[in-house]
């Protein structure tokens, strides 16, 4: 829906609102949770392959992993989750975990080191999408029976070589780190596929939830286990409806049949604020949206130019008009709240010194690139304002707008100048950012590292590739974290990433709703915390 | 002519209509910018994941081959797995058609059942103030937005009366109650005798019903007093008069009786458009049918779901365009 079409529904309704005096009011049930989202991003239920926002909030909820964070206290960092300790190997290559006893799955089958183990061998056997969070710890499908190992309470994880065991922690909470019944799993394997379709839409986890159903761009429904070792859930049924426009999501909370809303837009957002029993909820999500140069452009490519982009960007302007509530200034690689994340945001707009740096780079004329745009609206106004401020010291900036599909490839390809969009962390680790927008080991077009973001814009990083490397070894924390706190420093100076933004997500709920978390910039929502 | 040489005629032209569509939509998939592979992996994917699916999809293959193995496929009602969610597309497509098909049946009988006889009366009475009312009332269904008048609707008598349901199939307290038998909720939950569902159904369709039904009857109301205006100034409605038949024969009985074809044509389009989906009523009911689940496929690039629902589509038209043919013959002996 386009954004005249976005104004005129929120308007159409804020103005009925007011005349009216307001919506006539249901309630829903007290011990049941129903969400409005937009969830045709959910491609699998399977936590080996999930890869999507919408999903991951599912998963999240119907499995454990070994450690997990805490949904109210997301800022103490990974705690034990079905594992209750760990210990790390003289040589640093081996974390032994222990598992909780007691738990079960939904299924009724004990929860063992067994089902952790194979859960996590699947994950590299499969090798879908996702597997990279595992397998860059040199798991392979041959070797992986013997890296990851079992006994009667405890697995052991054994990495080809030391890294910082933050990192190997932190890679394990992410979704592909699910702890799944594998007997009813492979109960239902089909054609070798290890369970794979039949977990595309059913559920064998021990968390709080179980799925009852997914219909695709229709609903989720979870009901709660009763036998969650942190306690049954106080919501016993989650119900999250696909609700894809956002004035339709706001009449739904108005109304009182649904008890929160995912997606509002910020006129909605603007409408509602401050309506009876309807409150707002900020949380810090890790996207961030950047502008990236194409080394290949010999004009983009002067260290000059690269700097003058950054100060050729209306960071306050956008952000305090068509972002407003959705996203805020973050210029580094590392989304706040991250380990290692910083705060620094030197670069505002300033025409003069853009203009001195490009007279600095033989280029005071400027010249003229090509800019590919996903069809979506915030991004394409995003672009405006770009090609706004640029204009004004001569370059021009020709839009190129299309499917997200159709931009992407041309982008992996090398093809763009500029490319504009986001980029969201794939697991609460600093490497997960910076392995891609810092390193790049062979920037040959041979090499062909399309999941690189510094390999599709050519750019060799130089010294920083190494840097990577080190901090990712680094097994005393606080000097991993001064690491990447020194990348980032150089990263702003010297990169073609023009990292603009961070996402904000508002989400808009009946005001007693409690205990709700987005989960942030590093996991996932959760359910199981929410009360009434 | 024979009457097995008809039948065998009529079934020629629908196979090679269907396979001229089916060769329309698979050359459209394969030359639409949007790489499938792609949307599959995602852009995180390496190469190696990137080379191996590109394989498993077929896309390897000569695309003469890759339409060979595609008409196979759709002759075995196999559309394929969709590319986004993995399952058969011929199972996504038996959900949310039967949704569409309950929402445009309930719209395009309100169409005709309101449609035709404001029109017929708009014609009779022509310049008065009710053929007025019926030319604001079609102008207004043919230039207001249709999400416009949705989201006013839903705050209307959802948001504000509490009238009728709000966004969706039914409420949440019946969210996976009924068990699919036919995939339309009315009939199913008539079937199983389950009257608050059927109520509950009853009350979240019939907005966005009456709303396509108004965009039906703008259309039919319009086309049905131009057909009449057309008859009433033929020579035979002024011999009829004159030979003192009453008014209501003359436009019911001789004038109505000859735009019959016409309405039918009509009608049928109606139809038929509502039946490929009204993808903004369905984004602003949250309604699950088959005009948002193509435009969700084609935005993701999920070809095999696009295709299976265009050529489902395109059934539907062959087979109105059918029905049509024979109420035609039933209905006018000269076209036999």
């Amino acid at each position: 829906m386009n954004m005249m079409n976005r104004y005129l529904g929120s308007a159409a309704i804020g103005l009925a609102v007011a005349v009216t005096g307001g919506v006539a009011f249901a309630e829903t049930p007290p011990n049941m949770l129903v969400i409005a989202n937009r969830i045709d991003d959910i491609t699998t239920l399977d936590p080996a392959q999930s890869f999507e926002f919408a999903g991951s909030d599912v998963l999240r909820n119907v499995y454990g992993n070994l450690v997990n964070f805490d949904p109210a206290n997301l800022e103490a960092g990974y705690q034990p989750d079905l594992a209750t300790e760990w210990s790390v190997s003289e040589d640093g290559k081996s974390i032994t975990f222990t598992m909780r006893e007691g738990m079960t799955f939904t299924s009724g089958n004990p929860v063992t080191a067994e089902d952790a183990a194979m859960s996590l061998r699947r994950v590299v056997k499969l090798n879908k999408t996702p597997a990279f969070i595992l397998t860059q710890f040199g798991f392979t499908p041959e070797n992986v029976d013997e890296m990851i190992t079992f006994d009667d309470n405890t697995v052991t994880i054994t990495t080809d070589q030391q890294y910082a065991t933050s990192f190997v922690l932190n890679a394990l909470t992410a979704t592909v780190g699910s702890v799944i019944d594998y007997k009813t799993v492979m109960e239902n394997e089909v054609d070798g596929d290890m369970g794979n379709t039949w977990m595309a839409t059913n559920s064998a986890g021990s968390y709080a939830y179980k799925l009852d159903s997914w219909k695709p761009n229709e609903s989720v429904t979870l009901s709660s286990n009763p036998d969650f070792y942190l306690g049954a859930p106080e919501m016993e049924r989650v119900i999250v409806r696909h609700v894809q426009e956002s004035a339709s999501q706001r009449l739904l909370l108005e109304r009182g049949d649904i008890d929160m809303a995912r997606n509002l837009n910020p006129e909605d957002i603007a409408g509602i604020e401050g309506a009876d029993g309807v409150k707002i909820v900020d949380e810090l999500k890790g996207r961030l949206m950047y502008a990236s140069l194409n080394q290949k452009n010999e004009q983009l490519s002067k260290p000059q130019v690269k700097q003058a982009f950054k100060y050729l960007v209306d960071y306050e302007g956008m952000q305090n008009s068509f972002l407003k509530g959705k996203y805020t200034i973050h210029q580094n690689f590392l989304p706040q709240t991250y380990l290692g994340s910083v705060k620094e945001n030197p670069f505002s707009l300033d025409i003069e010194k853009a203009k001195g740096l490009l007279e600095e780079a033989g280029v005071p004329e400027g010249f003229t690139i090509e800019a590919g745009v996903r069809e979506s609206q915030e991004r394409i106004e995003i672009a405006q304002s770009l090609q706004n401020t640029l204009g004004q010291v001569g370059i021009k900036l020709n839009i190129t707008v299309g499917t997200a599909a159709q931009i992407l490839a041309r982008y992996r390809a090398r093809e763009l100048d500029l490319y504009l969009g986001e980029w969201g962390p794939d697991y609460p680790d600093p490497q997960t950012n910076a392995g891609t927008f810092a390193y790049n080991p062979d920037n040959s077009d041979e090499a062909n590292a399309t999941g690189l973001l510094a390999w599709r814009n050519a750019w060799d990083t130089g010294g920083l590739t190494e840097k990577v490397n080190a901090a990712v070894i680094e097994t005393d924390t606080d000097t991993r974290i001064q690491m990447y706190k020194d990348m980032q420093a150089e990263f702003r100076e010297i990169s073609p990433f023009i990292i603009m933004f961070q996402q904000i997500e508002q989400t808009a709920m009946r005001d007693n709703v409690e205990g709700f978390s987005t989960g942030q910039a590093i996991t996932a929502a959760s359910y199981w915390t929410v009360t009434k | 002519m024979p009457v097995l040489w008809k039948i065998a005629s009529v079934i020629g032209s629908i196979l090679v209509t269907m396979l001229g569509l089916l060769f329309v939509t698979f050359i459209i998939g394969r030359v639409m910018p949007i790489d499938p592979v792609l949307a599959i992996v995602g852009e995180r994917a390496s190469q190696s994941t990137y080379d191996a699916v590109y394989v498993q999809l077929g896309l390897d293959k000569p695309l003469i081959v890759q339409f060979l193995y595609y008409i196979g496929d759709v002759v075995r009602g196999d559309f394929g797995i969709s590319l986004l969610n993995a399952r058969p597309v011929a199972e996504d497509i038996a959900r949310v058609f039967p949704a569409t098909l309950e929402l445009a049946t309930i719209g395009v009988i309100m169409g005709v059942v309101l449609g035709v006889p404001l029109g017929v009366i708009a014609a009779v009475k022509r310049g008065s103030w009710i053929d007025q009312v019926a030319r604001v009332v079609a102008l207004v269904g043919y230039s207001m937005p249709i999400f416009w008048l949705g989201l006013v609707g839903l705050l209307i008598f959802y948001g504000i009366l509490g009238w009728v349901g709000g966004p969706g199939r039914v409420g949440i307290f019946y969210v996976d109650v009924m068990p699919t038998i036919t995939g339309l909720l009315l009939v199913d939950s008539l079937i199983d005798g389950n009257w608050a569902v059927f109520k509950d159904a009853f009350s979240h369709i019939i907005l966005p019903a009456s709303l396509l039904g108004y965009y039906s009857l703008a259309y039919i109301s319009r086309m049905t007093r131009s057909f009449m205006l057309e008859q009433l100034s033929a020579e035979y409605i002024t011999t009829a008069r004159v030979k003192g038949m009453s008014e209501w024969s003359v436009v019911w009985t001789h004038a109505f009786k000859n735009i019959r074809v016409q309405l039918i044509t009509v009608i049928a389009l109606s139809y038929a458009g509502l039946l490929e989906g009204s993808v903004l009523t369905e984004i602003i009911f949250s309604w699950p049918g088959i005009g948002s689940y193509i435009t969700t496929a084609l935005l993701a690039a999920d070809m095999n779901a696009v295709l299976g629902g265009t050529v489902v589509v395109g059934a539907v038209f062959i087979l109105l365009n059918i029905f049509s043919d024979l109420l035609y013959k039933f209905l006018d002996p000269r076209a036999k």
